[in-house]
């Protein structure tokens, strides 16, 4: 790119700009024909956009709510394929449960991507995306879960709890 | 890339790092010591053997028999006999055999002099219980066979040297005989054994060496009776004390004939002395008595006619007589003056002549001179010189030739009392100990060596230099205090009444010292050490204090003598101040509590069970005063099957206003019954000991909850039949009873018969769980049991949203008197050693598994893992239980020969083994002591929190600077490759 960017402005000899996105008379010296006001057409043009875009954003929301719950139906599908696989030690359970934590966490990372196709101004995509990342979390926390990762368990919160203080203290023992 | 490869550079060595389960050749000495003890030396016997190395056979209060190098005091070799194998006399036989007479003079056994191979033993069984005697006559023979003259058990043997074969053996059957001397004259064939009879009579028998055979029985009676031993004056006469201690007997058997003479000590000393005894001696014609201040040396004249020869008031030591010559004795004398000893070696016959006087600078921390041995030597000039052993008050054994020390041993250690630790100071600018390299040449010198043995290309001389310099590493016998906490000191008490502070590096002793306390005195006749405590473990706000250690004694056998405090700096060895108490100790609580300047309050128990706080500080009061009302103490009186347990009531009342004495009442006893049940051990959780967790996750991530108490008491009884021996009993008469009792409402926890087992026990209490080592009679093998205890009314503990939240009250404190719901679960199993000791591997944190230490009776330690006396073990564990680590139950305890602790070292005579955490959590040091020490660092979980010494660190910095290298080179490599691509 920007190899043949250095070549072309080197030489550049000529240049016709075909652009004219002027709202102005198209030429100064040629003024529109009789009945012609660029005005009325631009507002008929607006009115019928605007209604365009509306339906264009309507859509894309609806899109995006569709996206955003994509994840569960894969949630349940991995819940299902989990309990096929059991939870004894080989290649094809290791796969799932590697599977299942590789595929929340690549969603994650991709959160902006997944959502670009729908970004709009006038679309709200903070909803959408929370319910994705929510999914997404949960299926990593299924995934963790199968890792026993989680502490769901009353063992994971007194395994380390000190022992309780004795109020009394007693010694002595066989004369010396 | 770069750093995918790094990664899996990081795999590979976490990988080398795997576990080591036991030790290397290569790394035997590097982490353990080993040190070789005999005891304190009774008897002596030099051997006279012209060629070979010079040697000294001694027989020790630990029943040892050494063989000892007299150049350098090195054990050539050593037999520990069992300890009711006392010995009772040894001698050289015939130059090659070492004859030894044990077990109260029943056993007569012979020792090949240069190996110490047994030869032959031979049981000697007698009448009654007598003195015993054993005579290693030169030139006596019977029939070509030199001939033992040996009088046990009241029966005069003769037994052959070669062989132990009895020759012939004659009875002193009278009833009242006791027996004095047995007397063999030299060149005779005549032996004369004298004795007391009925307290007033002398008896004499002649009998004939050759056949037994009873030649002349004489007697006289003496109205005043006799007190104490006699003294061999000659071959035909002694000299005795009578029962008043105040008139010398001289009695003279010449020719069968008994005559005497009296001589009131009066006459041969003006002032009245008070009563004396007779110091027995073998030294011809003198003999010594000795009262309270004084020692007199008398000598006998012709018939009976005593004069005085030497008074003194030092103290002093005589050694047995050495004839250098046909008729010239020759006997050593040590007498002591301030911070020397003099020695005097003089001919029997001649007292004011001289045949050596030297004076040798004598450490004071060695105390006095208990025994002294003589031996000759011919020098090149053809003169005699004398070399003397000598034993000390702290059991030491040195060897004096030429004016100076020229060995000398510790055996002081080979009798632990007790045993304590100390931390060592904390390194500062100023106290830099640790030596640096001698020169730049010996550092690359050094290096070189290790980069050969890196690269494998040393030779094995260089491997040697290699191991010598990993075992004399410095930085393991520094004076400091090291990250790991693997530097300590290990404050030992000996029997002898000194305190030796030896460092776990390398076992070197850094300071000892006698205790002044512990010296005989007027007020304190026969002190004894009984206990070391920690007095002052300085933390964190007494920093600059040095540690301390309480040693407390008494003055007497009984426990109602006055006990005597002493209070050692450990830093420095020196006694910082001493108590003399007017009351007893019978029991010294240590109490959780500390004072302001870190000092443990401990509190002592006198007879009268009232008790008194140390130290009398007002500080120390008030904190013991705000935890007046939950401090109980329970006695165990074994001999009446009772524990009682006690609370503190108030201040003394009576004759002494003391505001550090207290009242104590009696709260609860139980009561075993004495028909059946007979107290034989009790063990209690160490004070240290540091608990991690009370929940124990068992499978399925289930919890159980620890019962965790300081206050539970185990003990076994027994049946009284079945108190004796192994095997003395049957089984249907004898059982085990181990019962768990909380010590302070004294409620028994469990209870457990055990039939047909026997003691005796030895156990072990940790955590909630305790394990006892016994005598299974019906299966005729020792078996082990384990108790765990859980606490059932925590167990519905289980919401986790509580425990999230910490709505639950497992951690607030609780008391005893609130009724606890129990559970215990126990399982046995069959173990094949005997034991002589059981320890538990205790760590920082606790959170390390736990390992048990058993003393085996083979005098090795051997460490099992907890798990396997695990009682949720069974046959088939389910997966989940298999996960969580528990081995299927077999019905004995596997012997691992890799768990050996002291790997192919012996701690003979093992009796205690201490452990103590080190700051590392995965480590625990582990000290052995009995007749030899032992000390060694221990990971039962493995070293997982730091890496193995051989780890090589090398390898790893080479790793990383390629590692970077590589990154540097193709960042370059792709920035050149760009460039040329734009070119393009």
């Amino acid at each position: 790119m920007e190899k043949g960017k250095g070549v072309m402005g080197a030489g550049r000899r000529w240049a016709v700009d075909f652009s004219d996105n002027s709202t102005a008379p198209s030429s100064r010296d040629i003024p529109d024909p009789p009945g012609f006001t660029r005005a009325s057409v631009d507002q008929d043009d607006s009115a019928v956009s605007r209604q365009k875009k509306d339906a264009e954003a309507n859509w894309k929301s609806q899109k995006a709510w569709e996206v955003a719950q994509a994840p569960f139906k894969n949630l349940l599908m991995m819940g299902f394929m989990m309990w096929m696989a059991g939870s004894t030690v080989h290649l094809f359970s290791i796969g799932i449960t590697f599977s299942a934590l590789w595929q929340p966490i690549s969603a994650l990372q991709g959160v902006g991507k997944v959502f670009e196709p729908y970004k709009d101004n006038k679309v709200d995509l903070l909803g959408p995306k929370l319910l994705f990342i929510a999914l997404n979390l949960g299926g990593l926390a299924l995934g963790l879960n199968t890792l026993g990762l989680l502490p769901t368990h009353a063992s994971d919160w007194v395994s380390s709890l000190s022992p309780a203080q004795e109020v009394e203290y007693s010694g002595g023992g066989i004369p010396l | 890339m770069a750093i995918r490869s790094f990664f899996l550079f990081i795999l590979f060595f976490s990988s080398s790092l795997s576990p080591v389960f036991s030790l290397y050749e290569d790394q035997v000495g590097l982490m353990d010591w080993h040190q070789q003890y005999i005891g304190k030396v009774k008897q002596a016997v030099f051997s006279s053997q012209r060629a070979g190395r010079k040697r000294v056979v001694v027989s020790t209060e630990e029943n040892v028999i050494a063989s000892l190098d007299l150049r350098h005091g090195e054990i050539f070799w050593r037999h520990l006999l069992g300890a009711d194998d006392v010995i009772d006399g040894i001698d050289i036989g015939l130059g090659k055999y070492v004859i030894t007479l044990s077990s109260g003079g029943s056993i007569l056994r012979s020792w090949n002099l240069p190996d110490g191979q047994m030869v032959w033993e031979s049981s000697l069984q007698g009448p009654k219980h007598s003195k015993s005697f054993l005579l290693v006559p030169t030139n006596l023979k019977f029939d070509k066979d030199n001939v033992l003259v040996v009088f046990s058990n009241g029966r005069l043997h003769a037994i052959s040297c070669i062989d132990g074969e009895v020759l012939w053996k004659k009875d002193f059957e009278a009833e009242s005989f006791e027996v004095q001397q047995v007397i063999l004259p030299p060149g005779s064939d005549l032996i004369h054994v004298v004795g007391f009879a009925a307290f007033s009579q002398f008896e004499m028998y002649q009998i004939n060496a050759k056949n037994g055979e009873l030649l002349k029985h004489e007697s006289a009676s003496f109205s005043s009776g006799f007190l104490g031993q006699v003294s061999l004056v000659s071959t035909e006469t002694v000299v005795a004390l009578d029962s008043t201690g105040s008139i010398l007997l001289t009695i003279s058997f010449q020719d069968g004939k008994i005559s005497s003479q009296q001589t009131p000590i009066s006459n041969l000393v003006e002032d009245s002395l008070g009563p004396a005894v007779i110091i027995p001696s073998s030294v011809s014609g003198i003999f010594a008595i000795k009262t309270d201040a004084v020692t007199i040396f008398i000598r006998v004249i012709g018939k009976g006619n005593l004069e005085v020869v030497e008074k003194t008031t030092h103290e002093i030591a005589v050694s047995d007589a050495l004839s250098i010559s046909e008729d010239q004795q020759a006997f050593a004398l040590i007498q002591h003056a301030s911070s020397e000893i003099h020695l005097t070696v003089k001919l029997a016959h001649d007292w004011d002549g001289n045949l050596l006087k030297e004076s040798v600078k004598m450490d004071r921390q060695r105390g006095l001179v208990h025994k002294v041995f003589i031996n000759n030597y011919i020098r090149t000039d053809r003169s005699y010189g004398f070399r003397v052993l000598i034993v000390m008050e702290d059991h030491s054994l040195l060897l004096l030739q030429q004016g100076e020390i020229v060995w000398s041993r510790e055996d002081g250690l080979a009798s632990i009392i007790d045993v304590t630790t100390s931390e060592l100071p904390v390194e500062r600018d100023g106290v830099s100990v640790a030596k640096v390299e001698h020169n730049l040449f010996e550092w690359l010198k050094g290096h070189m060596l290790k980069l050969k043995g890196t690269l494998m290309l040393a030779s094995p001389e260089d491997m040697a230099a290699i191991q010598s310099m990993r075992l004399k590493s410095s930085e393991k016998s520094k004076m400091t205090r090291d990250h790991n906490g693997f530097r300590k000191l290990l404050i030992v008490l000996t029997r002898a009444g000194k305190l030796f502070a030896l460092h776990t590096g390398d076992g070197r002793i850094v300071w000892s010292y006698l205790l002044r306390s512990l010296h005989k005195s007027e007020a304190c006749q026969s002190p004894i050490g009984l206990n070391l405590y920690q007095w002052q473990v300085p933390h964190h706000h007494a920093m600059d204090e040095n540690p301390s250690v309480l040693v407390v004694s008494r003055c007497g056998p009984s426990s109602d003598t006055s006990g005597v405090l002493s209070f050692v700096d450990t830093y420095t060895g020196k006694e910082l101040s001493s108590l003399s108490l007017d009351h007893a100790v019978v029991q010294v609580i240590p109490l959780p509590y500390t004072d302001s300047t870190e000092q443990r309050l401990h509190l002592l128990i006198d007879a009268d069970k009232h008790a008194h706080l140390y130290p009398k500080t007002s500080g120390a009061l008030s904190i013991f005063k705000r935890e007046f009302s939950n401090i109980y103490w329970y006695s165990v009186e074994d001999q009446n099957g009772i524990i009682k347990g006690h609370a503190l009531k108030c201040k003394c009342t009576g004759e002494v206003a003391d505001e550090f004495c207290f009242d104590t009442r009696d709260l609860w006893s139980v009561v075993f019954p004495s028909e059946s049940e007979k107290t034989i051990a009790t063990v209690t959780r160490k004070l240290n000991e540091v608990v991690h967790t009370q929940a124990k996750v068992v499978a399925d991530e289930d919890v159980m909850y620890k019962y965790i108490s300081r206050n539970l008491l185990f003990v076994a009884t027994v049946a009284p039949k079945g108190s004796g021996e192994i095997g003395s009993v049957t089984p249907e008469e004898s059982w085990l009873v181990a019962y768990l009792i909380d010590t302070v409402t004294g409620r028994i926890l469990h209870r457990v018969t055990h039939h047909g087992s026997q003691g005796p026990v030895h156990a072990v209490f940790s955590e909630n769980w305790v394990v006892y080592h016994y005598f299974n009679l019906r299966a005729h093998r020792y078996e082990m049991s384990v108790i765990e205890i859980y606490d059932q009314s925590r167990a519905d503990n289980k919401d986790v949203w509580k425990l999230v939240l910490g709505k639950h009250n497992l951690t607030s404190p609780i008391s005893l008197f609130s009724r606890p719901e129990v559970i215990t679960k126990s399982q046995s199993y069959f173990f094949t050693h005997s034991l002589k000791a059981i320890a538990v591997t205790s760590t920082a944190k606790g959170i390390t598994s736990k390992q048990l230490l058993l003393g085996t009776i083979g005098d090795q330690v051997l460490a099992l893992d907890k798990r396997f006396l695990d009682p949720r073990r069974t046959v088939n564990p389910t997966q989940a239980e298999k996960e969580e680590g528990i081995i299927p139950l077999t019905d004995s305890l596997p012997i691992i020969p890799q768990s050996y602790v002291t790997h192919a070292l012996r701690v003979e005579g093992l009796r205690g083994i201490i452990t103590v955490p080190a700051k590392l959590e995965s480590t625990t040091l582990v000290f052995a002591h009995g007749v030899d020490l032992f000390f060694t660092q221990l990971a039962p979980s493995r070293t997982y929190d730091s890496l193995t010494e051989d780890f090589s660190y090398a390898l790893l910095l080479i790793t990383i600077v390629a590692l970077v290298a590589a990154i540097f080179v193709t960042w370059r490599l792709s920035e050149r490759k760009e460039l040329q691509e734009k070119w393009r």
